[in-house]
């Protein structure tokens, strides 16, 4: 094992630590704030269910890359995690609850701009509107369930004394559930991006379970968000548990319920899946973020009632905080990179290489994209994304939305499925059918990523691309995940 | 395992819910024995049912402070209703100093034994009539606190009816007294338990006008 990878894997424990320390506010923040729960009892909840979530559910394929799987050399991870640890960790320390995720599609825009990848326009459109839409979204389920459950317990009173006690224990439940879908949905974007190079091995438990080399990876994982939780998070807690508005138990409650709600009708795949498949009309798809739901549940319940207690400076702070968390990690990213390139000479990202040969005019001809258009760039090589684009400018006739086509099919990638890494297979989260598609192309090289996935694809229908649909969105989606993880391990590019 | 400890948390729960009741079960009795302590002491003096009675309001006194300390103990010990429990811890308090006043009055007849002419029994009985009707309401707008908060209001209407009753008929009674032809000391001593009476009236409406407080701050 080389000892640098467990150097690279303290940034993925940083990030960890400071997302404990900045998103447990999100599920218990108003539960401590209300007092309705110990601090100490919160921490400890949260960190268990935390771990429980990362290890059990977390090792699913969907989320096993996360949002750093686009980063291609290790140094390069390490820097993103870092700068989005950092960004994370000073809005911490202000006591800003930010989201992570923003924190870390800064940090690779960062990454994009170093070398010279191109950036998805949508992922500053999602960031922008994150900010806007979800508190709102969380906002108006905020205001409805507070309406509704005083007038429940206008209609239906119950003894002071016995709601204290249901609120307490549906505090605990939310919050135990909302830190087990924390650890769940976050694991991958701590750890990752680390599990390639995992210094792991399986090992079974007296014969009746076995834990995985990923599994172990994100115990770690896990273990930093914990201990984050428990050193670090009282500050972001005291801010959405009462430093934006004071809060009574039951709006407590509410915030943590509608900021579920919120999370779980807006952003689960698996819930349009479910309704997709039963013929049901589905909730759009829009991006949310935690954070920002909590938040704005706390301002829905505060403008509920008449507005006058928020504090609009910490609300303020707040909104610069947003804004401020992916540009700082973009520039702390880009800025580190320069230096761990020119001064500890790492190699912190892979060139990457562009180039249209006959069989990419052949593919792009059968995907829709006339290949003759192309007689100018063919046979030529570009040495980065934003060089192949600015000749694809020159292309006559060819439109800007089928760029992102053409960049996936004349991306060069050396891979070649050396027999002696299929064994890193086993313990990984392919299926068995999976896996043996694989075997059977042991030995192959191949010169894009699209050649791979089609040769698998012939082998195996499961390796198969199922029409974009709403109900074949997460196996479209496990599969390229899974497809990325082959892309890197049989990576022959140093 | 969790779930066995939220089980034990409603028990809890149960069991100090029943604690309050009995606090205020025992208050509402306290005013009860003091209106026949009253009645007993203006028909026959300092007898054996008064002193019967004042032995059993004393009783009540002593179990109801034992009561709030538990349920405040237990408030505070296991953090339960942060956001009402230095109201709660107040309204216990306040209701209990109801019955201290309860029991100091009767104390006064028993070692006092004032002389109450005739002429007056009549509305000494109207008073405490009132005042006990405001420390049953006071209990009623307690219980509401806890259980049904929306009907606090109804009844802490009836404490300041039954006070200002009670005002009228003490004002009366202490015009009539000193207008009177009784020695000075007489009437300044029948004076001084008028205004004992009527006392744990003006007590039973401060409590409800903090109650009224405490629903503001409940509900808006």
């Amino acid at each position: 094992m080389d000892v640098s990878v467990l150097f690279f894997l303290t940034s993925g424990i940083f990030l960890g630590w400071a997302l404990g320390a900045n998103d447990a506010a999100n599920v218990f923040g108003t539960a401590v704030g209300t007092r309705m729960i110990r601090f100490t009892t919160a921490a400890l909840i949260c960190s268990v269910f935390v771990i429980l979530g990362a290890v059990f559910s977390g090792a699913g394929a969907a989320h096993t890359l996360g949002k750093l799987g686009a980063i291609n050399a290790l140094p390069g991870s390490f820097m993103v995690a870092f700068s989005a640890a950092l960004a994370v960790y000073l809005m911490t320390k202000a006591s800003v609850p930010v989201s992570t995720t923003q924190a870390i599609v800064g940090g690779i825009i960062g990454w994009n701009l170093f070398s010279e990848t191109l950036t998805d326009s949508s992922s500053l459109a999602k960031i922008l509107s994150t900010w806007v839409i979800c508190p709102i979204l969380s906002a108006v389920f905020a205001v409805g369930l507070f309406k509704l459950l005083n007038w429940l317990l206008h209609r239906y009173p119950i003894h002071l004394l016995r709601k204290d006690a249901y609120i307490r224990v549906g505090l605990i439940f939310a919050g135990a559930f909302g830190s087990y879908s924390l650890g769940a949905n976050n694991i991958g974007n701590v750890m990752g991006v680390f599990i390639p190079a995992s210094p792991f091995t399986d090992f079974s438990f007296a014969g009746l379970f076995t834990i995985t080399s990923i599994q172990q990876l994100f115990l770690i994982g896990a273990v930093a968000i914990g201990i984050g939780v428990i050193t670090y998070s009282k500050r972001v807690i005291t801010t959405i548990g009462g430093g934006l508005t004071p809060l009574s138990p039951i709006a407590a409650w509410v915030v943590v319920i509608s900021h579920s709600i919120v999370l779980f009708l807006f952003a689960s795949q698996g819930l349009e899946h479910f309704l997709a498949s039963y013929g049901l009309p589905t909730i759009p798809l829009v991006p949310v973020s935690s954070s920002q739901a909590a938040v704005g549940a706390v301002i829905g319940i505060a403008l509920v009632k008449g507005g006058r207690g928020v504090h609009w400076r910490v609300l303020g702070s707040i909104g610069l905080g947003w804004v401020a968390t992916p540009v700082l990690a973009g520039v702390v990213c880009f800025v580190g990179l320069f230096f761990m390139q020119n001064v500890f000479n790492q190699q912190v990202y892979t060139p990457v290489h562009y180039g249209i040969s006959e069989p990419v005019l052949r593919k792009l001809n059968s995907e829709g994209i006339s290949g003759h258009k192309f007689n100018a760039v063919v046979g030529e090589s570009f040495n980065s994304a934003v060089d192949f684009t600015h000749a694809l400018d020159q292309v006559p006739s060819l439109g800007g939305n089928t760029y992102p086509d053409v960049l996936k099919y004349a991306k060069l990638h050396d891979i070649f499925i050396d027999p002696s890494l299929l064994v890193n297979l086993e313990s990984g989260t392919l299926s068995k059918l999976k896996v043996a598609a694989v075997r059977l192309l042991a030995g192959r090289r191949f010169e894009h990523e699209w050649q791979l996935a089609d040769a698998l694809a012939e082998l195996e229908p499961e390796w198969q691309t199922l029409p974009a649909s709403k109900f074949n969105r997460i196996r479209n989606k496990n599969l390229k995940s899974d497809l990325t993880y082959l892309y890197r391990l049989f990576s022959a590019v140093d | 395992m969790k779930f066995d400890k939220d089980i034990r948390l409603f028990r809890r729960t149960r069991a100090l819910e029943a604690e309050i009741d009995k606090f205020l079960d025992l208050l509402s009795e306290g005013g009860l024995l003091f209106k026949h302590a009253v009645r007993d002491y203006l028909d026959h003096g300092s007898c054996d049912e008064f002193e019967d009675k004042l032995r059993q309001v004393n009783d009540i006194e002593s179990a109801a402070d034992d009561l709030r300390r538990s349920i405040e103990t237990q408030l505070y010990s296991q953090t339960l209703i942060p956001d009402a429990r230095g109201d709660v811890l107040g309204l216990l308090e306040n209701l209990d100093n109801i019955t201290n006043r309860i029991e100091g009055t009767l104390w006064g007849f028993s070692i006092e034994n004032p002389d109450i002419p005739a002429v007056y029994k009549e509305d000494f009985r109207q008073l405490v009539e009132m005042v006990v009707e405001a420390v049953e309401a006071v209990v009623l707008a307690s219980r509401a606190f806890f259980r049904n908060i929306d009907a606090v209001g109804d009844h802490n209407h009836k404490v300041m009816f039954y006070e200002k009753e009670a005002d009228k008929v003490s004002t009366k009674l202490k015009r009539a007294i000193f207008g009177s032809n009784l020695d000075l000391a007489h009437k300044t001593h029948l004076r001084h338990f008028v205004e004992n009476l009527d006392n744990v009236a003006d007590w039973s409406e401060d409590v409800a006008d903090r109650l009224a407080i405490y629903v503001i701050k409940r509900t808006h």
